[in-house]
Parts: structure tokens; C-alpha cells; sequence
């Protein structure tokens, strides 16, 4: 216990600190100032915590990470140059080390109507939808990296799509880390609202090249009736890197999500993904792709919460394990008793490359309704022989073979990525990775898999 | 020469022997029905023959084009051209049709010291064995076998060994599952690839599919061995009498 205390001390007094410089607002500083004192009070969880049994956070919790400092955009212009999407996003909000980059930033394409800004701006502070969501669904209570995320609100992105609106090229959230000295921590927060019947598409990429540094995001998402949000995640932070995030959805009635989550980079990785379907005939999809080698530890914890009747849930998640990595998967369908007719279908499907390569993979459900369809399928193995003999009869290779179905099996999540940018840029990372030519014409097949749809 | 020459096959999983001792000789331009009960060994001889590795093999040869096979893996065996039309084609998600046959023909033109087909090239190749085996042309675009249903998968079969080219062609129960329109597509696949320079063996257990591939030669196969060989006629017995009197048959030479 009294080393738990340790470990928390040092963001403690990160946050004296912080808060001093941070903007000056009262309604901020209180929701910071609980959530750090929540932190204080339960630390860094433990391996006793069900929720954290199959991953070890000491590296975290027993590293010294500080605050960053500036970095000039000059030092994160090659990372940039790589990973940004140009002129196939409408907007573009670039961070480095957690910090707003205005100058790597474009901002200019949006509709009329629709905001999007650094949550830092000081505007934001005095807006009451900012005011309204901010910090009321990622619950500090759930997740102390959540409360210690809460406790370091200040820069991230706000997004707000007014009623009726659509942007229709996607919005990219860009977060570089460049590393400095001293090993750094940043705490991203982003929170976007989708009015009814508005449509948006939003990625956040989280990147590094080099460097122990720590992330620690939370993304909070509330769509309106009718709404759709397409949201991608890539993440490939440095490999000594660390990436602990919480999403957190809300869908009101008849709202449409769609997930896709890719993770290929850092050391140790924490994904939470909760999505409550709050209203009738809300929809949600889940895919994931983890492709992870060397001693990569990569977590993904999804919730599909049906608190109303109605609602379809599709999840369908995908690892590629190689080396002497591990992936861990849990994934929970809570039906709760109102929520009659729900449809959840979820899949998860691992690959391991080699006898050292680990996969954790634990489906929980937990239904309180008594009309409902609940399915969940879970898969580990090697690449299958029997595919592997049917191509090698066709006069390709066996290494040939074995690298492209290693490939199909997690192109079959990526190809369902919309976002072409990432759909690419993922596919040619696979293609790389197996030795494949870039650009393999095996991506945009029809899917009869009705595990997940293609959406 | 003879195309492909089997001696003495003796085959097997672990500790079970499933041929015990085939003989077989095909020569270029001929076609050979292997008949027999479910369990006889006739899928397992085509495996075999392809190189599939859950089959061990313990003693006997096999000789293609004068090549030992049973020293070659099965893509190299393909690239020499054996083709084997599975009996059940495994469903592949994620790999298109087209992208995959485009990576066999060019492998074995390689081996063949061919350059690779360009692009129109292999549109041109694919679009005129399509029409043969009458498909859909949006399903070379679709991943391999996936959502298929049974007879699809036989054709898709059967428009594979077309594209490929192959010199002796393994069709192992082509026919199970087949309607009679898919039925005749596919042999008529089939009968377009015979000629002087290639052979075709077929496994199967009904007769039915040689109404339609009518073969030079019909083999009984029976626990694991070549019990018989006659021609077509031989079918059509089986077809009649059933399988028992040639058990009798045997017992009685014994």
C-alpha cells in the first residue's frame, strides 16, 4: 500500500504544478480537483482488480513521467509529414506531447456551424455544451486512469456537430509524441458531440517513433438521435511507449457508431471502449485489429452496455500475434432488463504466429432481459493447414502463403475501415510486415460474414 | 514415358494405413475414373498424389513427367502442373479470387521461366475460362470459396484448374453436391482441358459424373489397393450391382 502511494505521488504533485499554469476556470478547476483527489484516494489499480488482472501496469505506475515541455513544431515535422492526412481530412488538430500545435494544424474547412477546437481555448471554458458533457460520462469513479486523465484536462479536442450537419471528409486528430529528455507524460482529452441527425467522421491517431513516454487518453463521445459517428483509432506509439485510453460512448435513439480500432505500436497498451446504447434502435459496431510482436502487451477491454430495447451490437476484433507479444481481449455485452430484442453478435479472432505469442481471450456477458439474441465466438490458433495446403496446391509458396493469410486475416477488420487514409496506410504496414507487395488488390471484397457488417 | 506412374504406394495417418499398395499408371491424353465406397483410400490418393502433409507416406513411388513427386513439395508439384480440385474447397476470407490466381499462374510461369502476365494479360485469361465454366464475373472479387454455396465452390474448382493450366488434373469428388445444370458446366470445364498432353484422373463415388466425363479407364478401388480396372462399361456395372460382388470377387482370387 504504502508503495501504491509512492506511485501516485509524483502525478500529485505534477498536478500542483499544472494547475497553477492550467486556465483559470472555477467549474474546471473543481472537476480537475476531484478527479485528482479520486485518484490520490484509489492509485494506480492492482493486478487483484478484475478488471486489470491480465495486465501488469507497474511499468507505469513505477516510472517517473513529467509534464512536457514545449517542442518546437520543427522537431515534429518529419513525424507529421508521415502521418498526416492532408487534403483527405476536412480538419486537421495536430498535438505534440499533448500540446496544441496550431501551426501544424488546419482548421479552416469545417461547415458552417460546426466547432472544433483546442479544449484549452478559453472560450470553450464559458460554453455549456463544453460545461454539460465535459467529464459526465467517462466516470472518474470507473477508472483511475480516467480520474488521473480528469485531473489534467486542458488541452484536446472539442468537437461539435449541430443538428442536421454532416462532414463528410473525416476529422483527424493528430497526437505526436517527440521525445525530450526527461521521459514525458500527456493526458489527451477529447470530447465530441453530435447533435441529432448529424454525421461526422473522426480519427484519432496516437504516434510515436522513439522514446519511453506515456499516454494517457480519454475520449468522450455523446451522439444525438439519429446521429452517426464514424470513429477510427490508430495507434502506433513508440514501442517503448505507453498507451492507456478510455473511450467513452453515448448513443441516443437510433444513433449509428461505428469503431475501428487499430493497434500496432507501444509496448503496453490499455484500451477501455464503453458504449452505452441509451436509445431505441441505437446501433453500435466494434471492430479492432491488434498486430503486435517482440514483447508488445496490448489490452483491449470493450463494453456494449443495451440499457434500451431494440439495439444492435456487432463486435468483431482481430489479432495478429507474433514474436513472444500478448493480447489480452474482454469483451462484455451487459444487456440490462429493459432492453428487450437486443442483437449482439460479437467475434474475436486471434492468430498466433509463434509458440511464445500469448492471447488472453475472456467474452462476458451478462443479460438481465429475457428476449434477446446474444452470440459470442472466440478463436486462437495458428494459420490454418488446411488453407495454407489449398494455396501452396495452387503453386504459391509456403512462406508466401503464410504471410498472405496472415494478412487477409486482419485485412479482414481493416478492409472494413471507411477512412481510406488509415485503411492504407494499416494495409501497407501489414503488406511491409509480410513481406508482401504494397497495395494488394485483396481489400475491398464484398463480405458475406455477418459477424460484422461492412459498414 | 508414362505421365504419372504410382508403384507400391503405401500411405497413412500415424499408426492407420489407408493405401496399402496402389499401382496406377496414366499416360498424356488419357482419362481415369476411380471408383470405390466411402473409406476405400481414393481421396487419399489424390491428396497424396498433391503432396498434403497430414499423409504420411511409407513406402512406394510416385513419378510425374518422370520427376519423384514424394521428394517435392505441393507448390513445387503445382508449378510442374499437378492441379487437384478439392472435394471440399476451403473458404478463405479476405483473399480475393483474383489476386490469389493471379499469385499461382505467375508462380508457376516463373518456375517455368516465363515472365509474369501483365495485367491485361490475366483479365483476358480470366474472362474467357469464366465464360467456360459460365461464373458471375463480380466474383473474382469476392475472397476465395467465402459464402459460397456447395456447387459454387465445385465450379470455382474446376474454373481454378482451367486458369492454371495444369498437366495432370485431380478432380476429387467433383460431382458431390452438384445440381445437374452445375453438373454439366463443370464437365464441360473438364472436357474443354482434355487433350493429347494432359490426363485427368477423377475420384468419385457415383457414376453419374461419367455420363458426362466419360473416361478411357475405370479403377475399383477397395481397402486401399486397385481391386480392378476395366472401361467405361465397368461403371455402369458398379452402378447396377452395386460394389459387393467385386468384394467377392477378390475374396475368391485370394
Amino acid at each position: 500500500m504504502t508503495e501504491l502511494m509512492e506511485d501516485t505521488i509524483q502525478h500529485i504533485s505534477n498536478f500542483s504544478r499544472f494547475n497553477q499554469e492550467a486556465m483559470v476556470n472555477p467549474w474546471i478547476e473543481s472537476l480537475r480537483k476531484a478527479a485528482i483527489e479520486r485518484f490520490e484516494q484509489v492509485g494506480f489499480p492492482s493486478r487483484t482488480d478484475e478488471a486489470w488482472r491480465q495486465t501488469n501496469i507497474d511499468p507505469i505506475a513505477k516510472s517517473t513521467f513529467h509534464l512536457p515541455g514545449e517542442v518546437s513544431p520543427a522537431d515534429a515535422q518529419s513525424l507529421f509529414d508521415q502521418f498526416t492526412f492532408g487534403n483527405d481530412a476536412v480538419c486537421e488538430l495536430v498535438f505534440i506531447n499533448g500540446r496544441f500545435s496550431p501551426e501544424l494544424s488546419k482548421q479552416d474547412e469545417l461547415p458552417k456551424g460546426v466547432r472544433l477546437a483546442n479544449l484549452a481555448d478559453k472560450i470553450l471554458a464559458e460554453c455549456t455544451a463544453v460545461q454539460e458533457h465535459l467529464g459526465q460520462f467517462a466516470k472518474i469513479e470507473e477508472n483511475p486512469f480516467v480520474a488521473l486523465n480528469t485531473g489534467f484536462i486542458n488541452e484536446g479536442a472539442f468537437l461539435h456537430i449541430p443538428r442536421g450537419k454532416t462532414v463528410d471528409r473525416p476529422i483527424h486528430l493528430l497526437f505526436l509524441s517527440i521525445p525530450g529528455e526527461e521521459k514525458t507524460i500527456s493526458h489527451p482529452r477529447v470530447l465530441v458531440i453530435a447533435d441529432d441527425n448529424a454525421e461526422a467522421t473522426v480519427v484519432e491517431s496516437y504516434i510515436g517513433s522513439t522514446g519511453t513516454y506515456f499516454t494517457n487518453a480519454v475520449t468522450e463521445i455523446i451522439a444525438g438521435k439519429d446521429s452517426r459517428i464514424d470513429h477510427c483509432k490508430l495507434q502506433q506509439e513508440s514501442l517503448e511507449a505507453y498507451h492507456v485510453a478510455t473511450m467513452q460512448v453515448q448513443l441516443d435513439r437510433a444513433a449509428v457508431f461505428v469503431s475501428h480500432s487499430a493497434n500496432i505500436g507501444s509496448k503496453l497498451t490499455r484500451n477501455d471502449l464503453n458504449v452505452v446504447l441509451n436509445g431505441e434502435f441505437a446501433d453500435a459496431t466494434l471492430n479492432g485489429v491488434v498486430l503486435a510482436n517482440g514483447t508488445q502487451h496490448i489490452d483491449n477491454h470493450t463494453l456494449l452496455d443495451h440499457a434500451a430495447p431494440n439495439c444492435p451490437s456487432h463486435e468483431l476484433y482481430k489479432h495478429v500475434l507474433n514474436g513472444k507479444s500478448t493480447g489480452v481481449f474482454r469483451g462484455k455485452i451487459f444487456v440490462r432488463q429493459i432492453a428487450q430484442k437486443t442483437d449482439s453478435k460479437q467475434t474475436s479472432k486471434c492468430l498466433l504466429l509463434t509458440d511464445d505469442a500469448t492471447m488472453l481471450s475472456q467474452p462476458a456477458l451478462e443479460i438481465y432481459a429475457d428476449d434477446v439474441k446474444c452470440t459470442h465466438g472466440s478463436t486462437t490458433g495458428p494459420v490454418d493447414d488446411d488453407m495454407v495446403f489449398y494455396l501452396r496446391s495452387r503453386g504459391v509458396g509456403l512462406e508466401a502463403s503464410r504471410h498472405l493469410l496472415t494478412y487477409a486475416f486482419a485485412a479482414d477488420v481493416t478492409r472494413r475501415i471507411k477512412v481510406e487514409p488509415v485503411r492504407r496506410r494499416l494495409e501497407n504496414y501489414m503488406a511491409a510486415q509480410h513481406g508482401l507487395p504494397q497495395d494488394l488488390r485483396i481489400t475491398d471484397l464484398g463480405s458475406h460474414d455477418d459477424s460484422a457488417r461492412n459498414m | 514415358m508414362a505421365l504419372l506412374e504410382i508403384k507400391n504406394l503405401h500411405a497413412g495417418i500415424k499408426d492407420r494405413e489407408i493405401l496399402k499398395g496402389v499401382d496406377l499408371t496414366i499416360n498424356a491424353g488419357e482419362v481415369h475414373a476411380i471408383m470405390g465406397k466411402n473409406g476405400s483410400g481414393k481421396s487419399t490418393l489424390a491428396n497424396v498424389v498433391m503432396g498434403r502433409e497430414t499423409y504420411e507416406v511409407t513406402s512406394g513411388s510416385i513419378t510425374f513427367k518422370g520427376l519423384d513427386v514424394l521428394d517435392m513439395d505441393p507448390e513445387e508439384r503445382a508449378r510442374e502442373g499437378v492441379f487437384l480440385a478439392f472435394q471440399y474447397p476451403v473458404e478463405i476470407p479476405g483473399v480475393s479470387t483474383d489476386y490469389f490466381l493471379k499469385a499461382a499462374v505467375n508462380a508457376s510461369r516463373k518456375h517455368k521461366g516465363l515472365p509474369d502476365l501483365n495485367a491485361a494479360e490475366f483479365i483476358k485469361l480470366i474472362k474467357e475460362k469464366m465464360a467456360l465454366l459460365k461464373m458471375d464475373p463480380s466474383f473474382m472479387r469476392r475472397a476465395i470459396n467465402e459464402g459460397f454455396s456447395g456447387g459454387e465452390k465445385k465450379r470455382n474448382e474446376i474454373f481454378q484448374m482451367a486458369v492454371c493450366d495444369p498437366t495432370l488434373c485431380l478432380m476429387d469428388e467433383t460431382d458431390s453436391g452438384l445440381d445437374i445444370d452445375a453438373l454439366r458446366t463443370v464437365a464441360g470445364g473438364a472436357n474443354a482441358l482434355r487433350g493429347p498432353d494432359r490426363a485427368i484422373l477423377l475420384v468419385t463415388h457415383y457414376q453419374r459424373l461419367l455420363d458426362y466425363i466419360v473416361p478411357d479407364f475405370v479403377h475399383v478401388m477397395m481397402d486401399g489397393r486397385i481391386v480392378k480396372t476395366g472401361n467405361k462399361d465397368l461403371a455402369l456395372e458398379l452402378e447396377e450391382r452395386g460394389y459387393d460382388w467385386i468384394g467377392k470377387e477378390v475374396a475368391a482370387a485370394i
